[in-house]
């Protein structure tokens, strides 16, 4: 099992659970509008700047979104 | 559910994802007149205007916030929330809704389309952007898509007008359906809907081409780690240029319209209270605001620009690591940007931060970053007291002492939002969770009603309050009117504020001129150095001449350490009295306002404290 922040560049990936409970209510309200839940396919395009290596860019459906490493975290993923 | 109450007036809504076109569609609908508004106990704004139906008559058209779902995450979805349903207080329930969608991501718009869908409102939908679809790529069958959703589909490309007359049609027969009852649907849970979406998306797509989209392309430059940033200082570097330098001319004329309004009065009025009334409460006042119009006007052209070409979302993306340390998102870097060009605009471009906390301290700490109004009190003080010195080759001492006055602002300002973030404005670690929209070609149009919409409300709105304010001012530094051979400014009472106002501020090395010249400084900062040429009777209406005088007057009677603490002063204050307008309009009452002149006031009486004391203890 790995979580999302550690997945590869490039690499497609489906998500295999979110632990809701990591987020704040609004975050996790805000992820599963923008499509974010179990099934979905996922893979991060860019990574932000510094050691930290933080925010995250996405793509999930058709759309690019950021979100943080903290975020990411909650999110388990697989590779396919 | 009462579906016509006639005490309100009938009305269509836009309701659509963030990023389906949905602003620019309303433009198309309703044109550049358009009223905007903040809703009544949120800031969040009302954006209304008039829709022509085809075969007479009009329907006023509300383009509510862009929202990804009915179950609000934000104060701007919250309002959507409830104005379709029918539960805000003094809007009418929406007789038609127009769901935008974006016909190149169906699988993400359609999901709150079922949502929206049901309500059972008569509900019409704009399929949006199909230009951008077809360039990626696809072919869409909007008849399949109707069907499933059991509504008129409407093909739009809103930026080119297309569609735009077969949308207001299917509207004008939407609303003829509005007195039946709802027709409220089986309410289906969120992976339903997701589910159901994908189905939809999949039968409404007659063709796909594998071609690539040109976003992950562009971003791979745009926000590689390395080169990313530097394209994002190169651009911030053009914009600031071009605000000071290109603001300039248009600044000058307007004060040039302003001063022969002032010569007209003048020539026309008889001497006495009602010219000066005019020339000094009215025209100096309403002058000291307009000045700032072209700086806003192009600072938010760039910003605009940035908006609208999806560029702003990247630009955060690259900041927010920067803005975490402190508390806050990548959301706020623009409105602290623009604040150092002026408070105002930066304050009202806040309404893109989504959260309130967050947004609330950026509003808070906007006032630390040196705004352009501050220029004027440094460059008088700065050439008094520093002797042109270089310390390195083409390092001159007074550009360093200028560039360590904005340090200080920009080092407050974060030391203020981390304090604030673990007290009054204390909550859960702001997230940042934001959808990078697909570039795109701004349209003029559409960045004019921007601009014009910009430009009112800062008028209008500051206008009218900074209007009463320095009228106030006016009041108090003319009454009562002085005894022959006694100055003005003794015997008004701004005077006798000010001789209370010494006893408090001699302590931190402050005269009795500085603290009458603090009283106009409220209204703008730049006037503490004409305010300062009055209190020294310097006797001439030329700002440069004024300023180059009283440079001369002031490096004679004041000690460095008093100019060094009049300096640390201003880096956190006095408040000029627009930012608290637009501060009180923008947190909708007088706690929050109150509270930042407060904290800043305080931080400018200790920091002006330790910067005397320091500089006389060492002797300066």
């Amino acid at each position: 099992m790995m979580t999302l922040d550690t997945l590869a560049g490039g690499t497609d990936a489906r998500i295999t659970g979110v632990d809701w409970k990591l987020l704040a209510g609004d975050e996790a309200k805000r992820l599963r509008a923008l499509g974010v839940d179990e099934g979905a396919q996922i893979a991060i395009l860019h990574r932000g700047i510094f050691g930290t290596r933080d925010p995250l860019a996405i793509r999930i459906g058709q759309m690019t979104i950021a979100l943080r490493r903290s975020h990411a975290q909650a999110i388990t993923v697989e590779t396919i | 559910m009462s579906r016509s109450d006639p005490a309100l007036h009938r009305i269509a809504a836009l309701v659509g994802n963030p990023n389906s076109g949905k602003s620019a569609l309303f433009n198309a609908l309703t044109g550049a007149r358009q009223k905007i508004a903040n809703y009544a106990g949120v800031t969040v704004e009302r954006k209304a205007g008039r829709l022509a139906l085809p075969g007479g008559g009009s329907i006023e058209l509300l383009d509510l916030p862009g929202s990804y779902s009915l179950d609000a995450a934000s104060p701007d979805e919250e309002v959507t929330r409830k104005v379709v349903h029918g539960e805000f207080a003094g809007e009418a329930i929406p007789e038609v809704l127009i769901v935008v969608l974006d016909a190149a991501n169906l699988e993400q718009h359609l999901v709150f389309a079922q949502e929206v869908l049901e309500l059972g409102h008569p509900t019409v939908v704009a399929l949006n952007m199909v230009d951008l679809a077809e360039r990626d790529g696809l072919t869409l069958d909007p008849a399949a898509l109707s069907e499933a959703l059991g509504v008129p589909v409407i093909p739009t490309v809103a930026v080119r007008r297309k569609g735009i007359t077969e949308l207001a049609a299917a509207i004008a027969e939407a609303k003829s359906h509005a007195d039946e009852a709802l027709h409220s649907r089986w309410r289906l849970t969120q992976p339903e809907r997701r589910l159901s979406a994908k189905h939809m998306a999949r039968g409404a797509i007659l063709s796909k081409s594998t071609r690539h989209t040109v976003e992950n392309g562009i971003d791979r430059t745009l926000l590689n780690p390395w080169v990313g940033p530097v394209i994002l200082f190169a651009i911030l570097f053009v914009i600031f240029q071009a605000v000071f330098a290109w603001a300039t001319p248009f600044a000058d004329a307007l004060e040039g319209v302003v001063g022969s309004f002032t010569g007209f009065v003048t020539d026309t009025v008889p001497p006495g209270l009602v010219r000066d009334f005019l020339t000094e409460g009215v025209l100096a006042g309403v002058g000291s605001v307009v000045v700032f119009l072209p700086q806003i006007v192009i600072l938010f052209f760039f910003i605009l620009l940035m908006e609208a070409s999806g560029y702003m979302a990247r630009a955060a993306f690259l900041m927010d690591r920067l803005m975490a340390g402190v508390g806050l998102s990548g959301k706020s870097f623009i409105p602290l940007l623009s604040s150092f060009a002026c408070a105002i605009p930066g304050i009202m471009a806040t309404r893109s931060i989504s959260d309130p906390k967050d947004r609330l301290t950026t509003i808070l700490i906007a006032p630390l970053m040196t705004c352009s109004a501050r220029l004027p009190v440094y460059a008088v003080i700065i050439a008094a007291f520093i002797p042109p010195d270089s310390v390195a080759p083409g390092v001159g001492l007074q550009g360093l002492v200028l560039f360590a006055l904005y340090v200080a602002g920009i080092v407050g300002a974060m030391v203020v939002a981390l304090v604030l973030r673990g007290t009054v404005t204390k909550g859960a670690a702001s997230g940042f969770i934001m959808e990078l929209p697909r570039y795109q070609l701004p349209r003029i149009k559409d960045l004019a009603i921007g601009l014009w919409q910009r430009a009112w409300v800062f008028l209008r709105r500051a206008g009218t309050i900074i209007f009463v304010a320095t009228i106030a001012l006016w009041v108090l530094l003319s009454f009562p009117k002085a005894e022959p051979g006694e100055s003005q400014m003794d015997s008004s009472i701004a005077g006798h504020v000010a001789t209370g106002l010494a006893v408090v501020l001699e302590p931190i090395g402050f005269n009795r001129q500085i603290s009458l010249a603090l009283i106009p400084a409220m209204a703008a900062r730049e006037v503490a150095v004409s305010a300062l040429a009055t209190t020294y009777a310097v006797d001439t209406d030329d700002e440069d001449l004024a300023a180059q005088a009283v440079t001369e007057r002031i490096a004679a009677d004041w000690s460095l350490p008093t100019a060094l603490a009049f300096l640390a002063w201003f880096v956190f204050a006095p408040q000029c009295l627009s930012t608290i307008a637009v501060t009180r309009r923008e947190t909708n009452g007088w706690k929050w306002p109150a509270f930042m002149v407060g904290y800043l006031f305080v931080l400018a009486y200790v920091f002006a404290g330790i910067t005397y004391w320091s500089a006389v203890a060492l002797g300066l």
